[in-house]
């Protein structure tokens, strides 16, 4: 059972992830990766990972997908252009690639580590629940944790002042439907109502 | 399943999300192509810390997340910003900084 669960699982994750790769329009691609997300909070699962398992499909599959999606509706697909600034790029890169899956299944299937034959040591039932993980994260990793706060605290005001709107240069794109604030008369740009700004 | 079974799958995983971001030339999709890269680590952290039988690869996996999460923030902002000023989507063409 255990088996069947994984290998359905893998060729979900492997399916999803060559999706992303060789499909041309970028929302089909976002659509492969959702599929691969979930192929993957499943063999978190059966990792008994439960909270990331969780996490995955809320956090990943739930909000940065929907993110991606948005953007792709917004900036729209286009072709890619079948000019080539290094020569035979194309069919290098999969051989340069393949070299380093070879590299690294010979480090992984080499190594002297013996557990990696084995399915794991007995857990206990809590193991991996969103109660232990979230003990070790505010006891022992509790630093760790504020930090990746303050970095997304960080990447939020970035993305901010990286996409958002601009007097200057976005002043004509606004809708006259738009409650936009009018620029004032000595040039200083006036604050952006919340609604103008993403 | 063995544990080299996970390894051996998130390695796969791993080369393919490296051949998106060699052969793709869309910022969008060669962001994906990081996301699938980054997923791939997040299965070996998991993988081996049910291996040795210890949680603390999973708060890993988690912190993997967040910065996934920021860095899915930040380049959807730059892709945002450079669609904005009309600015072609390729990254061949985006070559000023180029020494």
């Amino acid at each position: 059972m255990e088996a069947v669960l994984f290998f359905l699982a893998a060729i979900g994750a492997l399916g999803g992830a060559i999706g992303v790769v060789a499909l041309r329009n970028p929302f089909y691609s976002v659509l492969a990766l959702i599929v691969h997300l979930f192929s993957l909070a499943v063999l978190f699962l059966l990792l008994t990972s439960a909270f990331v398992a969780a996490a995955q499909v809320v956090v990943y599959a739930g909000a940065v997908m929907v993110l991606y999606v948005f953007v792709v509706a917004y900036v729209g697909g286009g072709g890619e252009s079948a000019w080539e600034p290094i020569p035979g790029q194309r069919i290098l890169a999969p051989l340069l690639a393949l070299a380093l899956f070879v590299e690294l299944s010979i480090a992984v299937l080499s190594s002297a580590l013996l557990a990696l034959g084995t399915h794991g040591p007995d857990v206990p039932a809590g193991f991996g629940d969103p109660a232990a993980i979230g003990r070790l994260m505010l006891e022992k990793f509790l630093v760790p944790f504020e930090a990746s706060s303050i970095l997304l605290l960080l990447a939020a005001v970035g993305a901010i002042v990286l996409a958002g709107r601009r007097r200057e240069d976005g002043g004509a794109v606004i809708p006259s439907g738009h409650s936009a604030p009018k620029a004032r008369p000595d040039g200083v740009a006036a604050p952006p109502s919340p609604g103008v700004t993403q | 399943m063995n544990v080299e079974w996970y390894i051996v799958l998130s390695a796969l995983l791993f080369t393919t999300g490296a051949i998106g971001v060699l052969v793709r030339r869309s910022p969008m999709v060669i962001l994906l192509c990081l996301e699938l890269m980054l997923n791939a680590g997040n299965l070996a952290l998991v993988a081996f810390s049910r291996m040795v039988g210890n949680q603390q690869g999973q708060v890993f996996a988690i912190v993997v997340m967040v910065i996934a999460a920021c860095e899915v923030v930040v380049g959807l902002g730059l892709i945002v910003a450079l669609f904005r000023r009309k600015l072609p989507l390729n990254v061949d063409d985006l070559r000023e900084l180029r020494g």
